[in-house]
């Protein structure tokens, strides 16, 4: 595609400039932050996020949104370590089991959006409260992983030497992120979504199937979800019904400081793995800086959504003037 | 040229909706190079005919024949692929995607798998060529302009090899340079062979266009003409029947009516809005209509927007009864009695999921306040009231108004600010999109509000209409007043050669 279309691109150059902006800040602040180490670290830390904001990305550009994908992740996380743990299940069947779940889950709630035409925040909010209850009634307590194969994967990656590591989970959130980029370019249902997100009724009457793009993308998202809350489970090497409280929200602000317009039709799966970077990068500034609370987190990232909601609106405001 | 066969023909088409019969042993032929027009009133059957023409529906009775051969299309689809593309009245297209992923969407060109870009964009390059357009086709859509937009609507379903061409209203939304940029494309297409059918409701663009026209008339064909073998005057009678002439002598008579000593209602000075209107002056009489005449973009909407107070003039003073002020917001306005009928009423007036009933009576809320009580039964009494006034046509007051024909629509906004019992009222394109019949139910409303002692202010696009209602028109061209004309001088001759004057001159510079 040739760069003509400009304004679609800005708010995804501008997450490129914060991004690049933090960086030096803290390269220029602290000794160490500039290292390799630090840089792989932050796809390490949010491979988990990362995958799911690809999810989301994709609901977000059909012009949804996916509320279930924190609580997936518990779901998902308690019951793989319950199954290895306490029922000694293979790995793999294991990994099978979590991944079908996200793959029934995420149809079954598209489905029910499309034909049912209800609201889909509602029906993801149904998803959310039913898979944190369902990760409470595996478990209350935490499971802790000792799984060969779960062993292996957290360990596994490439030797830069120096104790620098390239773990496989950060290989998979980045395949992951490349296959996501690849639908939404190069494939029709990639596309579909972006016309669906665009305009619903013109879609439909372009001939656009709406309806298996709509269910696809709840599909997607979930198993998405579904391979996150394994990584996670992977990456903490353990299970607990509580943990990624308000995951959902994480992976909602990196989509939006990626430049993807929470109106649907506009955005890119590049943008949210700045995004993702982003969010990953504030956290490593404040444990650098040391003595800031991590709650700062929340409020550097409420007011990076902020200006960009605000950028994306005057935007979006200045072609309104532009066609008078 | 009629000695070739049809590419689409009907016979006796019949179709009934639960028990109504909607259209009544209808023959229509369409014929290879010409443009066929369809014409008729809201509801005469134009819609149905073509969606039984195009397989959205299934006509109970009757034969389509396609090419010479007998058809039965049980899907739009099977109609879209087998060379009879629709363009509707409503451009189906996607303002976030490029132009080119427009014209592909849903049928990518694929090479190994993944989606060819290079080949979708060259693709519409020729398309657009076809159709005489050379635009940037990796631009958003959203970047052009509505007459693009339907061209590159029109390409889109070109891609797949038409040998009919189904235009809905395609004009409806463009002005007049924009729609004869279209109609040389579609004559283009003419030439080369396609059968186009080009439904409108503007009369003159149909006479200028078509070659043949048909005229339906509640669900009947009333017959099939020569466009150069019928005047518009003959046109006209035959959709409606005998309508027309009664209206004509009203209007004549209320035309002729002493206009002299009528009080200011409203008076405005040199007002003007940065980018949007250069100063200007008007004055509002009690009793009298005010036209406004100009292209799309010539400052219409705009003035009414301004005297409304949904936009802030920067500059201006206002007399208002006679009390020098100025009208701050359109709540401001509302409780001066104004009223506000906006171009698009879908989108800025109307409330579809309401019922009539509560439509009407918004208005007359805010008036009052918004906390002060009316009762069911008096919004009923209310709604009724004005619903007869207006002669809006449904079941109930308590009908949705998402279900109401356009016409109706139309009447339920001005009855809305009619039970505010408004001293000045602004109706922006009031009879746009709507058929001639209630056309012609709302000029004389017009007329008759104005002889209560109403001030309008009343913008149009069609330069007949302004004449035959207004007392006073003025005329706009690019966002400045240019002139008024009253009395003997107004006439659409000479509103036309004003409004004329500067796009002559525009034409060599930008065409689009």
């Amino acid at each position: 595609m040739e760069l003509k279309t400009i304004k679609n691109y800005i708010p995804l150059f501008a997450t490129i400039f914060v991004f690049i902006l933090i960086y030096t800040m803290g390269a220029m602040l602290y000794d160490n932050f500039l290292s390799l180490r630090v840089f792989l670290n932050l796809f390490l830390d949010n491979a988990f996020v990362g995958v799911i904001a690809v999810g989301m990305t994709f609901v977000i550009l059909s012009g949804g949104i996916d509320l279930s994908v924190g609580s997936v992740v518990a779901f998902v996380c308690i019951l793989s370590a319950k199954l290895l743990e306490v029922y000694q299940i293979n790995p793999f069947l294991v990994v099978l089991v979590c991944l079908l779940f996200g793959v029934f889950l995420g149809t079954v709630m598209g489905a029910v959006i499309h034909f049912f035409a209800v609201p889909d925040f509602l029906v993801t909010l149904v998803g959310m409260f039913l898979c944190r209850g369902l990760a409470y009634m595996v478990d209350l307590q935490s499971i802790p992983i000792r799984d060969e194969l779960f062993l292996a994967v957290n360990t596994m990656g490439i030797n830069f030497g120096g104790g620098v590591n390239f773990r496989l989970i950060s290989i998979i959130f980045i395949m992951v992120w490349a296959a996501g980029v690849y639908v939404s370019h190069y494939t029709r249902f990639g596309r579909n979504i972006y016309a669906l997100g665009g305009d619903v009724v013109s879609a439909n009457l372009m001939g656009i199937p709406i309806g298996k793009t709509r269910i696809l993308v709840y599909t997607m998202s979930s198993t998405l979800a579904a391979l996150g809350g394994l990584l996670y489970a992977v990456y903490t090497l353990s299970g607990y019904a509580a943990a990624a409280q308000g995951l959902e929200l994480d992976a909602i602000a990196a989509v939006v400081i990626g430049g993807t317009l929470l109106t649907g039709g506009v955005g890119f799966v590049e943008g949210t793995m700045v995004g993702v970077l982003i969010l990953g990068l504030i956290q490593t500034f404040i444990s650098f800086q040391g003595t800031l609370s991590s709650w700062w987190t929340n409020i550097i990232i409420g007011l990076l959504i902020f200006s960009f909601i605000l950028l994306q609106r005057f935007l979006s405001l200045r072609s309104d003037t532009d066609q008078k | 040229m009629n000695i070739k066969k049809p590419v689409l023909c009907c016979t006796s088409i019949t179709k009934f909706f639960s028990g109504v019969i909607a259209l009544d042993k209808v023959n229509f032929n369409l014929f290879p190079g010409e443009i066929h027009g369809l014409l008729g009133e809201n509801g005469a059957g134009k819609s149905t005919l073509i969606k039984c023409l195009t397989g959205v529906y299934l006509p109970d009775h009757g034969d389509i024949y396609y090419e010479g051969k007998r058809v039965v299309f049980a899907a739009p689809s099977e109609a879209r692929n087998r060379g009879i593309s629709t363009v509707y009245q409503e451009i189906n297209l996607i303002q976030t995607l490029s132009v080119a992923e427009n014209i592909f969407a849903g049928r990518q060109p694929l090479s190994k798998g993944r989606i060819n870009w290079k080949k979708i964009n060259e693709r519409s390059r020729e398309l657009l060529a076809m159709l005489d357009l050379d635009i940037d086709v990796t631009a958003l859509l959203s970047e052009y302009s509505t007459a693009v937009q339907q061209m590159v609507a029109i390409a889109r379903s070109l891609d797949i090899s038409a040998k009919v061409l189904i235009l809905d209203e395609p004009t409806s939304s463009l002005d007049e340079d924009e729609a004869h940029m279209l109609f040389n494309v579609i004559r283009k297409l003419r030439n080369e062979g396609m059968a186009i059918v080009f439904i409108s409701h503007f009369l003159d663009q149909v006479l200028e266009l078509c070659d043949t026209l048909t005229i339906l008339r509640n669900g009947e064909s009333v017959g099939e003409y020569r466009a150069n073998e019928i005047s518009k005057h003959e046109l006209i009678i035959k959709m409606l029947g005998k309508k027309l002439a009664a209206f004509e002598n009203r209007v004549a008579e209320l035309n002729s009516s002493d206009e002299s000593k009528k009080d200011v209602f409203y008076s405005v000075r040199s007002m003007s809005r940065r980018k949007s209107m250069k100063h200007f002056d008007l004055d509002l009489k009690k009793g009298e209509v005010l036209g406004l005449a100009g292209l799309l973009g010539s400052g219409r909407t705009e003035i009414a927007r301004l005297l409304f107070g949904i936009d802030k003039p920067h500059s201006g003073n206002t007399v208002i009864k006679g009390v020098s002020g100025s009208v701050l917001s359109p709540k401001n306005a509302v409780r001066h009695s104004f009223g506000y009928c906006p171009e698009d009423r879908k989108l800025e007036g109307l409330i579809p999921c309401l019922t009539i009933r509560e439509n009407i009576v918004l208005a007359l809320q805010v008036k009052k306040g918004l906390l002060k009580y009316i009762s069911l039964k008096k919004q009923r009494k209310i709604a009724e009231k004005f619903m007869q006034l207006v002669s809006i046509k449904a079941p109930s007051c308590e009908e949705n108004v998402s279900r109401l024909s356009g016409g109706n629509q139309q009447k339920v906004i001005i009855a809305r600010w009619l039970a505010a019992n408004p001293e000045f009222l602004i109706l922006d394109e009031p009879t746009r999109g709507i058929d001639v019949g209630a056309k012609f139910e709302i000029q004389k409303l017009i007329l008759k509000f104005r002889d209560l002692g109403m001030s309008i202010l009343f913008i149009s696009s069609e330069l007949d209409e302004l004449v035959r209602c207004c007392d006073r028109v003025a005329v706009l061209r690019d966002r400045k007043k240019i002139t008024e004309y009253t009395g003997r001088s107004l006439c659409s001759e000479k509103i036309m050669a004003t409004i004329a004057h500067v796009t002559s001159e525009a034409e060599d510079g930008n065409l689009l």
